[in-house]
């Protein structure tokens, strides 16, 4: 068979990041190849959670997940399809005026940089949202336009708009190895190999390895997270729910399960490539929830997961490119928020590649920040 | 649906209430089967599409036999054994919280 | 109830039995855990509570039984039934849910003895009530003594088929119709087998005198049946099925459907256990030695869950991996082990020898593995057609992971236990390539359902 073995742009690691960016790419006309280990989408990008939230970020990604939030809210001009996206708004919850006074903090600090997402709402509000909350909220830091997608579905569409636009993915082989020839990386995978003078790391929980190929030094640590999933049960919450203090973090898809998480930590096994659940870890997370909505207490777990992710010490990604002019760009480390982010990073990565800018702000995701 | 072989046998007699029938059943019948014997051929609705389903394997592996038990939905009525009082009626389709809830 | 135990069996058919009997005997502390009510499996299934009635229809083969599980009674071991079993991890911590408390037992060693299950056969309408699977009628008459209503057809293939049908026609039900999926072209496919059939000529003869029974009954039968469907509206009324080369079709009230039966995997699969595909009766069973030890350390597996073979193959295996494991615990000596399991290894061998033979002779029907119409509802809790996974297929879904992520096949209640098969045989023939390649759904826990509640009140294992 004939291989087509040059391109534009190689892309490493065919989760959401990797996809969007292709099918970015694409439409700038660049052939674009997405080399994927397993098969795309099969780590955190189709196994999280699946909450699109700007409440509480990290400041320093507030900008582009801002503009990520427009792009969900029309999500289907991009790829073609809702990829399961509720705008149901999402809320942090407290329970005490300790918890209260935080949530406050945090809201003034946002509001100080000049953004207005974020709002406090009272114990009245918060029951009018929440009816099922009863007396057991004092207030809430919201905000609305957040929400929810699937995450198998949005892996979905990325990948069939991606292939649509005319990008190759190979799936089934890692990267063994990366080499510059004069313009051009040679990009190893299995029997193959592909040349392109530009190259997007986009290997999630193992963009360390990669960056590390292209000689760019980073800090990553792999972590296995944990959800679980109920039997249906008929609607009785609209929002995402998360809280000041507690972990709790629930949402209850349109389906009518319930998908439990916040930080929930699993088990890595030895080859690091899947994963166990720590019921104890579970049975603390239960405990929450029940005491949340005591109503539940009935409702059957039907399914526990993990998925891994990548984290980086200050939980912020590395977005940008590696060693100046070397045609290397990251885009890995989401530290376990990166899914609302990935129709962004798309365009942020494409107008890098094609006009060597961007219009937002990236020093504090540069790669060379872990330089000891 | 079903039919019992020997309905005089000298297992002791069971009042259950099913689907707010009292009916009479023998010691050690599953619920499952017992509802079946009980003129009724299906245990729930299903989850998505609304359809009669009843169960299948009879040993726990189908699912298809969730019922609501004393007041708690998704339970597999070939399982677990009649007794005495319990209130027993067909899960109609997604069922996950016990009884009607005040929220 | 202690907390660490030498040994944790689960399950109380005869593997489970003949082991807990075995291990007790070398002294190891032993604990049987159980989903049923009293032990006996499903070969076995109260048989504790028999009536005195149906003992003729029962037959001496099930009263085998009888005498294991009074052996296990006084054997000394921890019996916990009524125990659903909801997580098992290579630490040997069994997580477990008796009478509403979730708790988490250790063992230093553990023997899966689950047995198998029904092959699910995915027909149009097979969701309709009124169709079960045959093994659900058998166990209806053991545990419950009772019987479906009559007209009943039975379909498919398998001795198990058969045994139904004498156990109907002897407890009076009307049997209108017997159609098996094989034929005569399988029967000639086995005859190579049938010289080592012959070393346990039992068997042979029980069959035969079952045919003969069916036959004497004057029950309308049928072969090499295709294109089988229940019609009915809000339950089965009728199979329809081509057959002597024209269209068919039975009115009946109750449809048995059978196509064999595969070894129960959800344990060793959430284990990560090493599995090999097995072509004739075309299932996945996990890879173990001859003393039933899987890949992972710690784990055995005795009995159809480790390949159908039948209850007295699962009675020897589980007595071997009795010895096995007391010897890995330094309760038997090397000599103590060889000498002890010879006889039975001979004994195990012998009893295996009808395999060949029954699996060549009755393969599943080409239908039941892969649906051949797109409309037929293979994932019965989220309701999901055969068209929608060869929909996903076409969509770049390559395995039964992908097909679940895309269309939700296998997240249902049952979690995939009744599709996971036909969703691999599904995408294997869609896509051209053998189906140990294709692979398997992976088991989530828990294996069934918790509550919120239960698991809020779980008792760690320290």
């Amino acid at each position: 068979m004939n291989v087509d073995t040059q391109f534009d742009v190689v892309v490493i690691g065919g989760g959401l990041q990797g996809c969007s960016v292709a099918l970015h790419l694409a439409h700038e006309k660049k052939r674009v190849l997405i080399i994927e280990r397993d098969s795309c989408g099969q780590h955190a990008s189709g196994v999280n959670a699946g909450g699109l939230r700007r409440l509480n970020r990290l400041v320093e990604e507030i900008p582009l997940s801002m503009a990520a939030q427009k792009m969900w809210h029309d999500i289907e001009s991009l790829v073609g399809s809702d990829c399961g996206f509720r705008p149901t708004g999402q809320v942090r919850i407290a329970s005490n005026q300790e918890d209260l006074a935080t949530l406050e903090e945090r809201a003034q600090k946002t509001r100080l940089l000049g953004y207005r997402h974020e709002e406090m709402i009272n114990a009245e509000a918060l029951r009018k949202m929440v009816p099922a909350i009863g007396n057991r909220g004092v207030g809430a830091l919201i905000c609305r336009g957040d929400g929810f997608a699937d995450p198998a579905l949005t892996c979905l569409a990325f990948r069939l708009r991606a292939e649509d636009l005319g990008v190759t993915i190979r799936q089934g082989s890692g990267v063994s190895a990366i080499e510059k020839n004069n313009q051009n990386w040679r990009v190893y995978t299995g029997a193959h190999s592909f040349d392109a003078p530009t190259i997007v790391n986009c290997a999630g929980a193992w963009g360390d390895r990669i960056a590390a190929m292209a000689g760019d030094h980073s800090s990553l640590k792999k972590t296995a997270l944990a959800l679980m999933v109920t039997a249906r049960l008929p609607h009785f919450i609209d929002p995402v729910i998360g809280h000041a203090s507690r972990k709790l973090s629930f949402k209850q898809m349109s389906n009518g399960t319930l998908v439990i998480g916040g930080a929930l930590k699993g088990i890595l096994t030895e080859n690091q490539k899947d994963t166990l659940i720590d019921f104890p870890q579970m049975k603390e997370s239960a405990e929450t929830v029940c005491s949340f909505f005591p109503f539940l207490k009935d409702l059957p777990v039907v399914r526990c997961w993990a998925g891994i992710e990548g984290m980086t010490p200050d939980k912020l990604p590395i977005i940008g490119p590696g060693k100046a002019g070397s045609g290397v760009f990251h885009a890995f480390g989401f530290s376990a928020h990166g899914y609302q982010l990935a129709p962004i990073i798309g365009r942020v990565m494409t107008d890098l590649i094609c006009r060597g800018k961007t219009e937002f702000d990236l020093e504090a995701f540069r790669i060379n920040r872990f330089l000891p | 649906m079903l039919k019992r072989l020997h309905e005089n046998s000298d297992r002791k007699k069971v009042t259950i209430n099913f689907e707010g029938v009292q009916i009479e059943v023998l010691a050690g019948e599953t619920v499952a089967a017992a509802v079946l014997a009980a003129e009724t051929d299906y245990t729930r609705t299903s989850a998505i599409s609304g359809v009669h389903r009843a169960p299948y394997c009879q040993m726990g592996i189908c699912f298809e036999c969730l019922m609501e038990i004393d007041g708690v939905p998704n339970r597999q009525a070939c399982m677990i054994e009649v007794r005495e009082g319990m209130k027993v009626n067909r899960q109609h389709g997604a069922r996950g919280l016990s009884d009607e809830v005040s929220v | 109830m202690k907390s660490l135990y030498d040994l944790v069996i689960i399950g109380a058919g005869p593997a489970g039995l003949a082991a807990a009997v075995a291990a007790r005997d070398f002294g190891l502390s032993t604990l049987v855990l159980d989903e049923q009510q009293i032990p006996g499996g499903q070969i076995y299934r109260s048989i504790e509570k028999a009536l005195t009635e149906n003992t003729p229809v029962l037959g001496k083969d099930y009263f085998h039984g009888q005498k294991l599980v009074e052996r296990f009674r006084q054997a000394g071991a921890d019996y916990l039934p009524e125990a659903t079993i909801w997580d098992l991890g290579r630490d040997l911590i069994v997580s477990c849910l008796v009478d509403n408390q979730a708790r988490q037992i250790r063992a230093r060693h553990i023997l899966i003895a689950v047995g198998a299950m029904e092959r699910p056969v995915p027909i149009p309408g097979w969701t309709l009530p009124g169709v079960m699977g045959a093994a659900a009628a058998d166990i209806l008459f053991k545990s419950c003594d009772m019987i479906p209503e009559g007209p009943v057809v039975l379909a498919g293939s398998g001795p198990l088929q058969l045994l139904v049908a004498c156990r109907l026609i002897d407890n009076g039900v009307k049997v209108a119709g017997m159609v098996e999926t094989n034929g005569f072209g399988d029967n000639l496919k086995a005859l190579p087998h049938f010289p080592g059939a012959l070393r346990v000529p039992h068997y042979l003869i029980k069959g035969l005198s079952m045919l003969w029974k069916v036959r004497q009954a004057g029950i309308p039968a049928f072969r090499n049946a295709t294109n089988l469907r229940v019609e009915g509206d809000e339950s089965a009324e009728a199979l329809c099925f081509d057959a002597r080369g024209k269209a068919q079709k039975i009115p009946a009230k109750t449809i048995l459907l059978h196509e064999g039966v595969v070894p129960n995997l959800q344990l060793t699969r959430l284990l990560g256990c090493e599995h090999q595909w097995y072509e004739p009766q075309r299932y996945w069973k996990p890879v173990l030695d001859s003393w039933g030890q899987t890949s992972v350390n710690g784990i055995s597996v005795a009995g159809d869950a480790g390949g159908v073979f039948g209850a007295k193959t699962a009675e020897a295996a589980g007595h071997l991996a009795a010895i096995d494991i007391s010897s890995r615990l330094q309760a038997l000596s090397a000599q103590e082990k060889a000498s002890a399991a010879a006889p039975l290894l001979k004994e195990r061998a012998r009893e295996m020898s009808i395999r060949p033979f029954l699996d060549t002779v009755f393969p599943p029907g080409r239908q039941a593995l892969v649906p051949p119409g797109n409309e037929t509802l293979v994932c019965r809790c989220e309701e999901l057609t055969a068209g929608q996974i060869r929909e996903a297929v076409a969509l770049g879904a390559l395995s039964p992971g992908q097909v679940k992520a895309q269309t939700r096949a296998g997240m249902g209640p049952c979690q995939g236990r009744m599709c996971g098969l036909t969703v691999a045989e599904i995408i294997a023939a869609s896509r051209q390539v053998p189906l140990a390649e294709v692979g398997h759904l992976r088991v989530r826990p828990p294996l069934k359902p918790i509550t919120l509640g239960q698991l809020a009140k779980l008792e760690i294992a320290e």
